[in-house]
């Protein structure tokens, strides 16, 4: 591919009804980068995704990916593109084997190539066993390694993936995060969605924050959480007659007015200057002579991230009923 | 959503994430493989057709024990109490009428399909896929006319055991089972017109059962127009489902309802009725159907 960007889009605008899911979202994902779109339930992920992978129409801007325009050329997308979407699209009826060969023969591979690419990616994936087994009788994760393998068939020059890690537990997210890693490290444009700043942190190099369809921060990840405030220190005392000792301290180390929880016995506040600033705060509080139960570096999450960007919480009721409703 | 252990499998790590990618990156030599074509991508989707229903046990019954079942059913339980009129052996009336109603439920296959389609979100897997166009719907009207075949194909030889025979020329028993094939493949059309404006397994076997299984039998399927009262027999006189049946048993030289001098066009003249609406069907719902479905996924 010759073009610098892999995915390129101005102005993605998404009505449904009166709701508007995308109020006008420009991304750019530079060829063999990983962009990560972050943002609460609700936000227009999966609608941005839509789009991308052809399977939407914007009701207004464009869309280039693959060097190809989704709305004039889908074919020409689809042929370069895996998607693996927000639940996994395995077909419940077919056997992982029989899955994974109709896709590649719908990616117009020859059958015998469908079969012998079935055979290597079952292998990888570790569901040589359950090959031959219908996919209905599947345990959550071999259907999501098995929708994972289908959206690699076809060796995609971009990767799209919905919220890939939401319901994985840490150990299956880190080897996801390692296969990510390395499939990038050879050529392939990923973008993926998350609800996780410490995913988008560890994927992407460029994040996009998008919030009700429109995007309110985007950068690196140094830039957002410098925007945001950096990573949280916190620290947990043993009793709470220091706790004010504590929070000056804090302050002074950090220059930002800490959050002190009483009945958790925490004191919290932002630092810019990550393991250094965590050290400096480990030495106060020796020389203090304070006795603290916990000391953690921490990012932010989801919720605090918004909360500094937009001034307001998240609405998780408002967006659990949309969610049922989707 | 449950939390899932071993992403990769109970072998990964140690290099795991490096095969993987070795074997799903893109290569230097990776173009996108050219199109080959739709008849291609109409049967790879048709043959998940077919495997799907060989997987769903009741569908597959449906299509194999339940036309058996009718056969013997209708034959020896019911059959006694029927008069064929104008004389005639009632397993012979018979099989012109179970054949029409087993190709009249082919729309019913389409439509639980795309609704499954729906369901597992197949819909969208197909659709981020370069598949020719139409190639989805094509696929799911191949496997479905040849989901109709096996039963008729099955009850046809039962019919035989139980002493149904062609008893027409050849030429007419072609055009027979000629006609059979194209009201499938109307009916084909009904069947996605159902299935994008019913949405869901649930609606459509409503639907069936509410509209299209009445329909079959207020028609000559299994008793003679005549018996019936008025204005039923108003509806069932000009049925396609009746003359279809009609058509059948006139094709194959079996007892059929006799004509009178004021029967209507229809009765009179079962085979060019029919085929006046396999045409119509066809002429209005196949572009009428194929553009509400699309509109249907399109979200
Ligand atoms: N098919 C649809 N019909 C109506 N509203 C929709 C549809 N899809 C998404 N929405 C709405 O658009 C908004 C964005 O949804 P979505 O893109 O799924 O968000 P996310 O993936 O970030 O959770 C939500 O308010 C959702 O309810
Ligand atoms: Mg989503």
């Amino acid at each position: 591919m010759t073009s610098a960007l892999a995915i390129e889009a101005h102005g993605l605008v998404k009505r449904y009804g009166p709701k508007t899911a995308l109020a006008g979202v420009d991304i750019e994902v530079p060829t063999g980068t990983v962009t990560a779109v972050l943002g609460p339930n609700g936000a227009g992920k999966t609608t941005a995704v839509r789009i991308l992978t052809t399977l939407a129409d914007a009701d207004e801007g464009t869309a280039t990916v693959a060097g190809f325009d989704v709305r004039r050329h889908p074919n020409e997308v689809r042929r370069r593109i895996g998607l693996a979407a927000q639940d996994a699209t395995v077909d419940p009826l077919l056997t992982g084997y029989e899955n994974l060969v109709m896709i590649g023969e719908l990616h117009q591979l020859s059958r015998s190539e469908a079969k012998r690419r079935a055979r290597e990616l079952l292998e990888q994936f570790s569901l040589v066993d359950a090959a031959d087994r219908v996919t209905s009788g599947y345990s959550g994760g071999m259907r999501r390694r098995l929708d994972l393998a289908a959206t690699l068939v076809a060796r995609p020059q971009v990767l799209f993936l919905d919220e890939p890690t939401t319901g994985l537990d840490p150990r299956a997210r880190n080897e996801l995060w390692e296969v990510l890693d390395t499939l990038v490290g050879r050529g392939t444009t990923l973008l993926l969605t998350t609800q996780y700043l410490e995913e988008a942190d560890r994927l992407a190099d460029d994040i996009v924050v998008i919030d009700r369809g429109k995007i309110i921060a985007r950068g690196d990840a140094r830039s957002l959480k410098r925007q945001v405030g950096g990573d949280n220190i916190g620290i947990t005392l043993a009793d709470d007659d220091l706790l004010e000792a504590a929070a000056g301290l804090l302050a002074s180390c950090t220059g930002h007015e800490p959050v002190v929880d009483r009945p958790l016995r925490t004191v919290t506040a932002p630092t810019t200057d990550g393991v250094a600033g965590l050290a400096a705060v480990a030495n106060a509080l020796a020389e203090a002579g304070i006795r603290v139960e916990d000391l953690s570096l921490r990012q932010p999450t989801l919720d605090e991230v918004f909360l500094t960007l937009t001034g307001q919480a998240i609405d998780h009721d408002e967006n659990a009923l949309e969610e049922a409703h989707s | 959503m449950s939390t899932t252990t071993d992403a990769l499998g109970p072998t990964s790590g140690n290099g795991a994430a490096a095969r993987i990618a070795e074997v799903a990156a893109p290569g230097p030599t990776t173009d996108p493989h050219p199109p080959r074509g739709v008849v291609h991508d109409v049967w790879v989707v048709a043959r998940r057709g077919l495997v799907h229903m060989k997987r769903q046990p009741e569908a597959l019954s449906d299509a194999t024990i339940q036309p058996i079942m009718f056969v013997l059913l209708f034959a020896y339980v019911f059959g006694g109490a029927i008069d064929v009129p104008g004389g005639g052996n009632y397993r012979e009336f018979l099989m012109g009428g179970i054949m029409a109603q087993t190709i009249v439920f082919t729309s019913f296959g389409v439509a639980m399909s795309l609704a499954n389609d729906r369901k597992n979100q197949a819909v969208d897997r197909f659709r981020s896929l370069p598949i020719a166009k139409g190639a989805v719907l094509g696929g799911h009207a191949v496997a479905n006319l040849i989901k109709a075949f096996l039963p008729i194909a099955i009850m046809s030889v039962t019919g035989l055991i139980v002493g149904w025979r062609i008893r027409g020329s050849v030429v007419d028993a072609v055009a027979g089972y000629l006609l059979m094939v194209a009201f499938a493949f109307a009916m084909i059309w009904i069947g996605v017109l159902l299935g994008s404006v019913v949405r869901t397994p649930e609606g459509v076997q409503g639907i069936a059962f509410v509209a299209l299984f009445p329909l079959t039998f207020v028609a000559s399927t299994f008793v003679p127009v005549a018996s019936m009262p008025g204005p039923l027999q108003v509806i069932a006189e000009w049925n396609p489902i009746t003359t279809l049946s009609d058509a059948l048993r006139e094709l194959f030289g079996n007892p059929n309802t006799p004509t009178a001098a004021g029967d209507p066009w229809s009765i009179a003249n079962p085979v060019a009725y029919t085929w006046l609406w396999i045409i119509g069907i066809v002429v209005v719902c196949a572009p009428l159907s194929v553009r509400l479905y699309n509109r249907s996924i399109a979200r």
